[in-house]
């Protein structure tokens, strides 16, 4: 049918060196051809010259590195060089080596070391109770009962409330007098309930509860929800056959083999938590007393209210560094938990 | 793309099976109907509290002992919103609506044709790019936060003079360089499906690779196109850190910092506006809620393609 394609290689490749063949026209296995006799040549493949495809592919992909440059890595190399500097945007930056991390680490930021451990806090407490909870409505959803599509937006709703709304929607419901969540608890006989967002002691707890109202039934959700359908009927089947109980199906089935989504939902998972702000931000402005002061609330406040760039920089710098160790550490870990299907087993 | 079933694999015929079911089956389904209505009304009792005091009177919405529901339901308050004194609303819903939708046209349009450049086109380096463009996928924004700010104050300020802090430029630019590298990415991957052949055809009929992203590409992809749309609106839509950091005057704020401003609107103790607040909250959350019921579909095959392959 497309003799060119089958015997394209013998009529090609000698061509290669002299015309500016279109490969991006042909089909992979096409391509492959071409490039395999040409690593039997040896010479072309050595001294690749550039050809007017590959300036054609640089053009079309231009607008995302351009973007990449100019947004990315121009602004990270900008930001490492500030890290080492002081500058309050008024004045030019004035090098000061390692002065703000020593500034950070060794106590000149009274606020450092606390952001930094109720971030982790907060991650450490959110990342598995959302992932659970998204995990159980999940599988709630994939039972087949009537009316699951309806359940499945109503789950989902709440996460699509803008970060603000969430916070002011729910300021309300906690409002201590007119709130309904003290209206329910005066119902049930508790005469003085908590002002919530408004102690320091409750603040925290009350912001989590807020924010896992708005992520359970989100993206994590509808990822579970694919990889629990991506999981094959017939394996259910066989182990029905083997006398698996309905745990022992979930244990050996249902989780092993969501291993790998449960392992991306755990990647982006850690990163939202740890970069947690606006709930925080617009609710409780980080109050009351710093309860809820988070990194990047700290981050925000020293950049854009006390304008001390240099020092937030290196904030920055700082999350970011220990954003991608979590990341990779996930990464190097999750070799040890998490099942590929077709893998071989070393 | 492989067609994603959201949808659980229902019972053939439920009727059927629910009058031999045995007991212990019953009993199952019987607590998992139960635990279902529960959490949905988990995830809605908080909407349904905000919606009855949106539409509470003045009296109602200070009331103690307060009341779960108002006695007659003041629609009006919604039209009440738009006329407040102080908070321009109605500005901040236009300010919204240009922003998000300046920003998506850009989105759309750059990411579509850099999607097309990893798609389509063999060229040095690009591998390499699109790794690097994967691991920007968990870059935290916040890292380049400052040296933005500075690119937007500083830079323009060098060559013509003047600021760009406090319009709309920090806030649309960026989107027309790629739109973020997740639609990038999911766009490549929906072009990547489209057979070569049609391309193929494309070149014997002499047509440029331009005319194939337009002809072909684009047109075929209308699902992803959507998708991104899609993602695009309700990021923008919903940010609230950007425009904090670039706009100052309250007649640009989009909703998200206007509904902040307006909640940290002095209030008068006898003036409760509580119910406004409600009204102006749900008035942002609508559109969102919109767009998602009309675009579904390509919603859940956005969320999904991330978790496929990010």
């Amino acid at each position: 049918m497309y003799p060119d394609r089958v015997c394209g290689t013998s009529r090609r490749a000698p061509l290669r060196g002299t015309s500016p063949t279109r490969t991006w026209g042909k089909p992979a296995h096409a391509m492959v051809a071409v490039a395999n006799t040409s690593s039997v040549r040896a010479t072309p493949a050595k001294r690749r010259r550039w050809r007017a495809t590959d300036f054609q592919g640089w053009l079309w992909a231009s607008p995302w590195i351009l973007g990449f440059v100019l947004w990315t890595l121009g602004p990270m190399l900008w930001s490492l060089y500030l890290a080492f500097t002081r500058y309050s945007i008024i004045r030019a930056p004035i090098w000061v080596g390692l002065d703000n991390f020593e500034r950070a680490f060794q106590g000149g930021d009274s606020l450092f070391w606390p952001s930094l451990g109720r971030t982790f806090t907060w991650a450490l407490v959110m990342v598995p109770l959302s992932l659970m909870g998204s995990l159980l409505t999940a599988l709630m959803l994939n039972q087949g009962l009537r009316g699951t599509a309806i359940l499945r937006t109503l789950f989902f709703i709440p996460s699509l409330t803008p970060a603000v709304a969430l916070a002011v929607l729910w300021r309300w419901i906690y409002q201590p007098d007119f709130g309904a969540l003290n209206y329910l608890l005066r119902e049930i006989g508790v005469n003085s309930p908590p002002a919530w967002l408004a102690d320091a002691r409750y603040a925290m707890p009350s912001l989590m509860v807020m924010s896992l109202w708005g992520a359970v039934g989100g993206g994590t959700m509808l990822i579970f929800l694919a990889g629990l359908q991506g999981i094959s009927q017939e394996l259910y089947e066989a182990a029905e056959i083997d006398g698996a109980g309905r745990l022992a199906r979930f244990r050996n089935v249902t989780l092993p083999l969501l291993t790998p989504t449960i392992f991306f939902n755990l990647i982006i998972g850690v990163i939202a938590a740890l970069r947690t702000f606006t709930t925080a931000f617009v609710a409780t402005g980080g109050g009351p007393n710093y309860a809820t002061w988070f990194y990047i609330l700290h981050l925000y406040q020293t950049a854009f209210q006390n304008f001390e760039l240099g020092y937030a920089s290196a904030l920055a710098w700082i999350f970011f560094v220990i954003v991608i160790g979590l990341t990779l550490a996930n990464l190097r870990l999750s070799r040890r938990w998490v099942y590929y299907e077709g893998e071989e087993a070393i | 793309m492989t067609a994603i079933r959201i949808e659980p694999k229902a019972p053939a015929s439920s009727e059927a099976r629910q009058s031999s079911m045995p007991i212990d089956q019953r009993i199952r389904r019987f607590f998992l109907y139960a635990g279902s209505v529960l959490l949905a009304v988990m995830f809605s009792s908080p909407f349904v509290f905000s919606v009855a005091s949106s539409l509470k009177t003045v009296a109602e919405i200070h009331a103690f002992p307060p009341t779960l529901l108002p006695a007659v339901a003041q629609w009006e308050n919604y039209a009440a919103v738009f006329s407040l004194k102080g908070v321009p609303f109605a500005q901040f819903y236009w300010n919204s609506a240009f922003i998000t939708f300046t920003s998506m046209f850009g989105t759309i349009a750059t990411a579509a044709v850099s999607a097309y450049g990893f798609a389509r086109f063999k060229w040095p380096g690009r591998d390499a790019m699109f790794m690097v463009l994967l691991s920007t996928l968990v870059l935290p924004e916040e890292v380049v936060l400052i040296p933005k700010f500075l690119m937007f104050n500083n830079v323009p300020k060098a060559l013509i003079g003047k600021t760009l802090i406090d319009t709309y430029w920090p806030l649309i630019l960026p989107s027309w360089f790629g739109g973020g590298a997740f639609n990038v990415f999911l766009l490549r991957q929906f072009f990547m499906q489209i057979p070569r052949d049609f391309d193929e055809a494309a070149v014997l009929d002499g047509a440029s690779s331009w005319q194939i992203f337009w002809m072909i590409m684009l047109p075929l992809s209308r699902p992803a196109l959507a998708t991104v749309a899609v993602f695009s609106f309700l990021g923008q839509w919903n940010d609230f850190i950007h425009p904090l950091i670039y706009l100052n005057t309250s007649d640009k704020f989009p909703l998200s910092l206007g509904l902040r401003y307006f909640q940290q609107q002095p209030t008068d103790a006898m003036e409760p506006r509580e119910h406004l607040l409600m009204a102006a909250s749900l008035l942002m959350v609508a559109p969102a809620i919109t767009v998602y019921l009309f675009a579904q579909r390509y919603f859940v095959r956005g969320i999904v393609m991330s978790g496929i392959k990010g």
